[in-house]
């Protein structure tokens, strides 16, 4: 660790050993946090805790970072907003150490960081919470905090006083966790906060957080940004990344937006507005598309009592019931984990439930395969584009043959018919408007929103009568999301049913026509979305709430 | 240093890595001839014209890199659908069994049916060798690298028995060999008075073949869709286990297609050492040809001419010709190593 040159000095030294700290001499085991906090606030508005110069970066042809310049002030919360792919995260690794800039340098609390070092960045007080947490499962929230920091060699001797110090940091900001559990058994929300603290206990003064919320229920989102604004109060300066505009207009105070690789708008949160953000990050106005009312179809998906046990005997799905018609969104929210998985899985094709009834259209499914169900009309878009939904190292034109590469229409003699798929292939960018893309461009080359409409130009074109989405738009940008759900209200329009999957509660309020929570294998009852709200459905997702097997509801009225 | 992905693989990176990978290998091997106290210019030289100096040079190549593109072919399929066929030889040595079993006599059919049936036999065998491993994995998920590696020495060994018990030539004054492959299934030479036989031949039409296979065939859609993604393949209703054995039967057929190559073109009778491991051998011709079938018929050819050429250069220079294996060696390492830096731009700091 950074404390090396100063043979191991217990962690305690960390928060206060900063340039700029006239206690850094005399530092003891005594110093409190909020001794820091005044060493912090004494040279707050002098000068930027973080100063970004000109950083320009570039892979090969495409410039990710193009001559940014930032300054982070003390005690602010700073957005980064940005569609994917607009260089957000680039510009927080070069921050961060993980790549080096091509040209530009950055300054921490007035001094010059050495470019590529996270060592170097962590030594300055920068801390990074990343959107994937970078724990140890099997260790102790203990150990996951204090690995590292202390010489390898030496028999475990500070522990008493981590824990204390772990404990007062919890408290002074309100990150509650056990310490002796293990990360393995905490939630979502319990991890992320013990990455906080792992940065706060390192002596972070900046952290940036690469969108924190994406995984939380709404009451954990609050939860944090109740930490984040006492952390500020305290001193402490905050980078938050995010491209969902709600929150930053929540939680920031300034906000700078990216767009393909610069800069392009930096201004205080006070005078702007949801509208004036979405235009700076898309570049132009975003149309969302608009659900109109449909008259009902038949019912075409039905599940009564349906259980799927897991391979620890701990059910996934416990007696859901529900009920989907044609021309008809029926949105699944719930924090993942929750039993999305094994509903998916059952309309994947991946397996069958373990009792209860399961009817696709009318018929009792008894054997299950992905063919099968392609067979009974359903079209799946899997929840992992990458992992499951394409294979990256075959081409476009492949890609939107991988389900149907046996039928005639492909397929003939058992050779693959060239001139077909590549028409097919033409067809399909053209209609789905997927870019960047020829029928020979290798599919991992395309951005995640064109190879998520790769995916539904395959699954769409076939003319599904359920639909299960998994997941459609995450990690999309506004554009992208916007075709995602347009594609998905023409089916709809066209008489499929569709299942959609998500965890993004504002994109399920717009989307869907009726709305149920996941939680813990149950379902909530399905309410019309014009009855849904916000409030209700959170704690829902937190398990407050009515389920169907204790009220032995069935399915919804519709 | 750092790595950091590249964006776009530059079209002339794909050819100059490998080249210049090759370049720094012979490098290397220059420092050993060195060390070895021989001038390296006139070593390269002279292994230069022990691999294509002369007709004999260039017909003994290529009879060495006939079976090595059947092997190189059986790995590259295999390893296209990540099915880890390391036991090659042992399969070779199965195509020999089988096409001594009925080209020795229990058959006879006129040479334009009979050299087919033979190759068919041994193809066959080899297939079903690498079937119960591949079985084995898909019940049981036990791992093919162990597995098919050690088939290899059971057949080995299950050749032995025969050649030194029931198939024993009477003839052969006590050698262990079995009776030679009758007339009709011998291949016939290419070039008069040369080894170079229509094996060679054989295995350039199986090379196009498993290209046009692997591209056009909605089989080899398949393997390549498995061996990419297999999560996404089975998602999409790719058929897993009906892929890998298809995959099993075609790699394990073309490295027993290798060893009827061997055993009606250049021995004519089945001996133990029908094979210096052309087997494990085409593991590194498909890796040196990035798995590619037509690929393959250029690194097998490169090979077998490093081989051929460093025994000219052994006797010319009397340096060891386990020089040979090195360069291959390390050839093959800075061919995969520079496979990184055609996927990653290297930063210096």
């Amino acid at each position: 660790m950074t404390t090396v040159d100063k043979g191991g000095a217990p962690p305690c030294n960390r928060l206060s050993s900063l340039r700029y700290d006239p206690a850094d001499a005399t530092c003891g085991e005594t110093m409190s946090i909020s001794e820091v906090d005044e060493a912090a606030s004494g040279s707050a508005g002098a000068q930027p805790v973080l100063r970004l110069q000109d950083i320009t970066k570039r892979f090969g042809a495409l410039t990710a970072n193009d001559a940014i310049s930032l300054e982070l002030k003390s005690g602010e919360i700073l957005a980064l907003l940005g569609e994917n792919g607009a260089g957000k995260t680039t510009l927080m690794s070069i921050l961060f150490g993980h790549y080096v800039a091509d040209e530009g340098h950055i300054e921490a609390f007035g001094q010059r960081l050495p470019a590529g070092s996270p060592r170097a960045a962590i030594a300055a007080g920068i801390g990074m919470v990343h959107q994937h947490f970078t724990l140890g499962e099997n260790l102790t929230v203990l150990d996951n905090i204090v690995l590292g920091t202390e010489p390898l060699l030496a028999p475990r001797q500070n522990t008493t006083k981590a824990r204390k110090r772990i404990a007062e940091l919890a408290e002074h900001f309100g990150l509650v966790v056990d310490p002796k559990k293990l990360v393995r058994d905490l939630s979502v929300g319990e991890r992320q906060r013990v990455e906080i603290l792992k940065a706060l206990y390192r002596g972070a003064r900046v952290l940036i957080l690469d969108e924190p919320t994406a995984v939380l229920a709404p009451q954990e989102v609050e939860t944090l940004f109740a930490t984040l604004k006492t952390m500020v109060a305290e001193g402490l300066s905050i980078i938050f990344i995010s491209h969902k505009l709600n929150e930053v207009m929540a939680v920031a105070d300034r906000v700078a937006v990216l767009r393909l690789g610069r800069l392009v708008a930096e201004f205080p949160i006070a005078g702007a507005s949801k509208e004036k953000l979405a235009e700076a990050m898309v570049g132009r106005a975003v149309e969302m598309p608009e659900r109109e009312p449909q008259p009902l179809g038949p019912v075409v998906l039905q599940m009564a009592g349906v259980t799927v046990t897991g391979d620890h005997g701990k059910p996934l799905l416990d007696e859901l019931h529900l009920l989907l018609c044609g021309r008809e969104i029926l949105g699944i929210a719930g924090v993942s984990g929750n039993g999305q998985g094994a509903l998916a899985a059952l309309l994947s094709g991946l397996r069958l439930p373990d009792s209860g009834a399961f009817e696709l259209l009318g018929e009792t499914v008894k054997r299950t395969s992905p063919v099968e169900m392609q067979g009974r009309g359903v079209g799946r878009i899997p929840e992992d584009r990458h992992a499951t939904g394409v294979v990256g190292d075959l081409t476009v034109e492949e890609n939107l043959i991988l389900e149907a590469c046996g039928s005639p229409r492909f397929c003939s003699l058992g050779l693959l018919r060239g001139g077909v798929i590549r028409r097919n292939a033409r067809e399909m960018i053209e209609r789905f408007d997927i870019r960047g893309a020829d029928p020979t461009t290798t599919t991992r080359a395309l951005s995640g929103g064109n190879m998520q409409k790769v995916i539904l130009a395959r699954v769409l074109s076939e003319k599904p009568k359920v639909i299960l989405a998994n997941q459609p738009t995450r990690g999309l940008d506004v554009g992208a999301a916007a075709k995602v759900q347009e594609l998905l209200f023409e089916a709809r329009a066209q008489g499929a049913g569709i299942i959609l999957i998500s965890e993004d509660l504002e994109e399920l309020l717009q989307v869907s026509d009726r709305i149920a929570v996941l939680y813990q294998g149950r379902l909530s009852t399905p309410v019309a979305v014009e009855e849904a709200d916000m409030q209700t459905l959170g704690l829902l997702m937190s398990g407050h709430g009515e389920f169907q097997r204790q009220k032995g509801a069935r399915g919804h009225a519709a | 240093m750092r790595l950091e992905p590249r964006a776009h693989v530059p079209f002339w990176l794909n050819i100059t890595a490998p080249v210049g990978a090759i370049v720094l290998a012979f490098a290397f091997c220059a420092l050993l001839i060195l060390w070895a106290g021989a001038p390296v210019i006139e070593s390269y030289a002279a292994l230069l014209r022990g691999a294509f100096g002369s007709t004999f040079a260039i017909t003994e190549t290529l009879t060495r890199a006939a079976p090595l593109i059947f092997t190189g072919l059986a790995a590259a399929v295999a390893f296209r659908a990540k099915l880890w066929n390391i036991g090659a030889e042992g399969q070779l040595y199965a195509g020999a069994l089988a096409a001594t079993y009925f080209g020795t006599g229990l058959i006879t059919l006129p040479p334009l049916l009979m050299i087919p049936l033979l190759f068919l036999v041994g193809a066959i065998a080899g297939g079903l060798l690498l079937l119960l491993p591949v079985i084995l994995k898909l019940k049981l998920r036990v791992d093919e690298v162990v597995t098919t590696l050690l088939l290899n020495f059971i057949v080995l060994l299950f050749a032995n028995y025969l050649l030194f018990g029931p198939w024993k030539d009477p003839m052969a004054m006590g050698w262990p060999q079995a009776a030679p492959i009758i007339d009709e299934g011998v291949l016939e030479p290419l070039v008069p008075r040369m080894r170079l036989h229509q094996g060679f031949l054989w295995a350039l039409a199986f090379a196009v073949f498993a290209w046009a296979f692997i591209r056009y065939s909605k089989w080899g859609f398949q393997i390549r869709a498995v061996g990419h993604n297999p999560d996404a393949a089975a998602f999409a209703g790719i058929p897993i286990g009906a892929t890998v054995l298809r995959t099993a039967l075609l790699s394990g057929g073309l490295a027993g297609m290798a060893g009827v190559c061997e055993l009606a073109g250049l021995k004519g009778y089945l001996t133990l050492d029908i094979s210096p491991g052309f087997g494990y051998t085409g593991i590194a011709v498909a890796m040196l040809a990035g798995l590619h079938p037509l690929g393959v018929i250029a690194s097998a050819i490169f090979i077998a001419a490093i081989y051929n050429g460093a025994d000219a250069m052994s006797r010319a220079m009397s340096i060891s010709n386990y020089l040979a294996d090195v360069l291959t060696a390390t050839a093959l390492l800075l061919v995969l190593a520079s496979v990184l830096f055609v996927r990653f731009r290297p930063r210096l700091r």
